[in-house]
């Protein structure tokens, strides 16, 4: 096979998957890694699911990988938070087929909360992480995890950032190879981790880590390539593609391709051989740190940030030499943040909690857009689940008087992840505090994911859909109920009653969310300008699809899907429907 | 062959991806080492986006810097203002005279700079403006307005017509493949 194909890092990711015999595949979704398995879930040869989260994800390829399969999951940085606890374990259990986690990171920071650096992990959890810096390393590397898992008994962590997950480079094609269901053996020593197991395998996660300390001086994921020996450079992934467009044969490189153990004799020859080393890593100085460690005097965070996403930019002018010149734009440029989309079924609910002034407690989905000028309807968002339990901290605090003051709110994909649990605590802690899923029937943020609630697997196929009415009922929720967040009204009366209710409550405000295919849209709307005074009441629902155009309100028809929310907030009657479907 | 630089630009939700996957097709089609870098996820929730696509005989960064863009391809106009840096000295700039509010113009914490066309000319700046909104609807709708754009843009480039044609047969749905073969046809029909 011959074939060369522009991939993703992600898409390439998935073909190594394929190729290396991968056979089961359990992920959650999250901005940059999502498509790996999206990609995965396209070959026939490989189960693919969407696991309520990263946790379950990485247990259900934990026990895949003890039942003989080759398994991996995926999931962004802060997913390995939530999957951290398996992780540190399955490092003293180690593998029977081999298993690889999937990590994406993002420098910058372009769809997450924070900035971490998964690399600690890696070495809290003393388990091997690899680095591709391309789509082609993506393949090769992913292929490469699983002989590494094998060989070395241990979950491997492939290491992916923005720029590599979400670039697509050409990669040659190769077969698949079947690899048959590894046999599996009850070994209580190994898989049992209890006190008396644990500490006979916490002596063979050491005698691991030496062996792959070895390793990693030969192994081929670490390059060394001469240029220019004036200067040295150390870097791994986007880093070492940024290095390599600045100084070219100007400069010689230690590509690291293994991120954990660092190798230190390789390190030393290389930097015998040039006169001045520098360490360009995004993020932590752990390649840095570790050349300290081991006696390599380097030129690392002294000149380069911690902070946010290199660029050959910002490595040409940390090396000195002067970047391309620019011309600007004369006048000033109004930012363009991302806002919700226009019929966003969220919209009504925040129009409400905004007019209402409650205090919101926030979660992560595309409803975190509501903390948005105009809307500007929430007051914290910490991590997924965190609106529901950060409520309930905040009026166990504050008392009775703040309950009645204040909302969570939480979308479908992200209750059923961690806010669940949260409510749990409310009604078995007598909570009195008020919560509202936003139930747009889909895992939006990150571009349409079945979950739990929607009745599809990741294939499409049907499936049991979670009731949230009987699911909050069960936990101790009494007083739950469904509005449609297109119904403003609907929606006030709701919240008004349940937040001065001594119970706690579950509003679910259910209706899809507009992007989805089968959602049928009106025509747009349109403005009878002898109606409309200018008043811009309309503009405070914050749609990108009405404006203000010389003086009177305008339609944007190829925003526009009739949602009818703009015209509740006119008092002119100046917003007319088209009637049904485009 | 010295990496040649495309950026891409625009508001999320106009069709940025597809157009760079089509370009990225035709030129693995003409046999040349490509990357090409997208953002997905927050930002594409109408936010400002940019695609980068270089191509040569290695590429190495998969993303442009300021003053590296050889060609930059607008969606709107005020994207085509924000991304101005990014172009090379000497480089050219194609945009679609369309005008998105974003949400600060929209409550009015900003205004949208009037004749950011003229402006922008003014410079000195190599620019193509084109409505091509109009002709994606001619063509038969809207959301065809990113391929009336690489049409515009193949008229840059020296590949024949029949890759690019190619190119749209693989990477758009079947049932839409005639709608963007004549929006691509009205785009390059434009003169650069
Ligand atoms: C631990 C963790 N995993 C994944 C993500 C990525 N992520 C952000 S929001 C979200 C789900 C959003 O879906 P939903 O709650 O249904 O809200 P919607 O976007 O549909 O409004 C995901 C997967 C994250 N931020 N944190």
């Amino acid at each position: 096979m011959k074939q060369k194909k522009l991939m993703l890092g992600n898409e390439a990711v998935a073909r190594g998957l394929y190729e290396v015999g991968c056979t089961v595949v359990s992920s959650y979704p999250g901005t940059p890694s999502t498509e790996i398995t999206e990609y995965a879930s396209k070959y026939d040869e490989i189960y693919c699911e969407w696991a309520p989260n990263e946790k379950v994800a990485c247990e259900t390829a934990i026990g895949a990988s003890i039942g003989g399969a080759r398994s991996f999951c995926a999931m962004k940085h802060v997913g390995l938070n939530v999957a951290a606890d398996p992780l540190f374990t399955a490092s003293y259990t180690g593998v029977n087929a081999g298993m690889v986690i999937g990590v994406a990171d993002d420098p910058g920071m372009h769809s997450s909360q924070n900035e971490q650096d998964s690399r600690h992990y890696a070495i809290a959890a003393k388990v091997p992480m690899i680095e591709p810096a391309d789509s082609a390393e993506c393949r090769d590397f992913t292929k490469f995890s699983y002989e590494l898992s094998e060989q070395f008994d241990t979950p491997v962590i492939l290491r992916l950032c923005t720029r590599i997950s979400h670039s697509q480079s050409v990669v040659p094609l190769q077969e698949r190879a079947v690899v048959p269901l590894k046999d599996y053996k009850k070994d209580v020593s190994k898989y049992v981790m209890m006190p008396a197991m644990a500490r006979g395998r916490h002596v063979v996660v050491e005698q691991r880590t030496q062996a792959l300390k070895e390793f990693a001086e030969t192994t081929a994921l670490n390059r060394v390539e001469m240029g220019n020996t004036e200067i040295g450079i150390i870097a791994s992934g986007s880093c070492y593609q940024y290095a390599r467009e600045v100084m070219g044969e100007n400069a010689s490189y230690l590509k690291l391709g293994l991120l954990n153990p660092l190798p230190e004799k390789l390190i030393r020859d290389f930097a015998s051989k040039v006169k001045k080393l520098y360490v360009i890593e995004e993020l932590d100085d752990i390649i840095e740190t570790h050349c300290r460690k081991i006696g390599v005097e380097v030129i690392g965070k002294a000149l380069f940030p911690v902070i946010g996403e290199f660029s050959q930019r910002l490595v040409a002018e940390k090396l000195g030499l002067t970047p391309a010149d620019t011309v600007s734009f004369p006048g000033s440029i109004p930012n363009r943040p991302p806002v919700m989309c226009a019929g966003c079924p969220h919209r009504g609910v925040f129009s409400v909690l905004s007019k209402l002034k409650l205090m919101v407690s926030g979660d992560i989905g595309c409803y975190t857009l509501g903390a948005s000028a105009p809307l500007s309807a929430i007051d914290t968002t910490v991590c997924m689940g965190a609106s529901i339990s950060g409520l309930h901290g905040f009026n166990k605090a504050r008392g009775n008087a703040s309950a009645k003051n204040s909302v969570a709110v939480i979308g479908d994909s992200t209750f059923i992840h961690s806010g669940v649990t949260g409510l749990i605590n409310i009604a078995y802690n007598q909570g009195i505090s008020t919560v509202i899923i936003l139930d747009n029937s889909i895992t939006g943020m990150t571009g349409h994911q079945q979950n739990p609630t929607t009745g599809y697997t990741i294939k499409g196929d049907p499936t049991a859909a979670i009731s949230l009415e009987k699911l909050c009922d069960a936990v101790g929720i009494h007083r739950v109920r469904v509005v449609d967040p297109y119904n403003m009204k609907q929606v006030e009366e709701a919240v008004k009653e349940e937040i001065a209710v001594d119970e706690p409550s579950v509003i679910i405000a259910r209706r899809p969310c507009a992007l989805l295919k089968y959602v049928k849209h009106k025509k747009p709307f349109t403005i009878d300008t002898d109606k409309c005074r200018g008043c811009k009441a309309c503009l405070k629902i914050g749609c990108p699809g009405i404006s203000i155009q010389n003086g009177k309100a305008a339609v944007d028809p190829t925003l526009c899907v009739g949602c009818g929310l703009c015209q509740d907030m006119c008092r002119f009657d100046a917003i007319c429907s088209q009637g049904e479907e485009k | 062959m010295k990496t040649f630089n495309i950026m891409i630009v625009g508001v999320g939700g106009q069709g940025t991806l597809l157009a760079s996957r089509l370009l990225g097709n035709v030129l693995l089609e003409e046999g040349y080492d490509v990357k090409v870098s997208e953002v997905h996820g927050m930002s594409q929730r109408g936010g400002s986006v940019v695609t980068y696509v270089g191509y040569g005989d290695d590429v190495c960064s998969p993303v442009i810097e300021l003053g590296e863009a050889d060609i930059i391809l607008a969606f709107e106009e005020l994207e085509a203002a924000r991304w101005l840096p990014y172009l090379r000295k000497g480089g050219k700039l194609i945009v679609n005279s369309q005008q998105i509010a974003p949400m600060p113009v929209i409550t009015g914490a900003a205004f949208y700079p009037a004749d950011i066309l003229t402006q922008i000319r003014d410079l000195g700046i190599d620019m193509v403006a084109t409505d091509a909104l109009s002709l994606a609807q001619e063509a038969g709708s809207s959301k065809a307005t990113n391929v009336v754009l690489i049409g515009v843009l193949s008229n840059l480039m020296e590949f024949d017509e029949e890759v690019w044609l190619k190119a749209i047969d693989q990477c758009v749905p079947p049932k839409f493949v005639e709608m963007n073969r004549k929006a691509f046809d009205l785009g390059r029909r434009t003169s650069c």
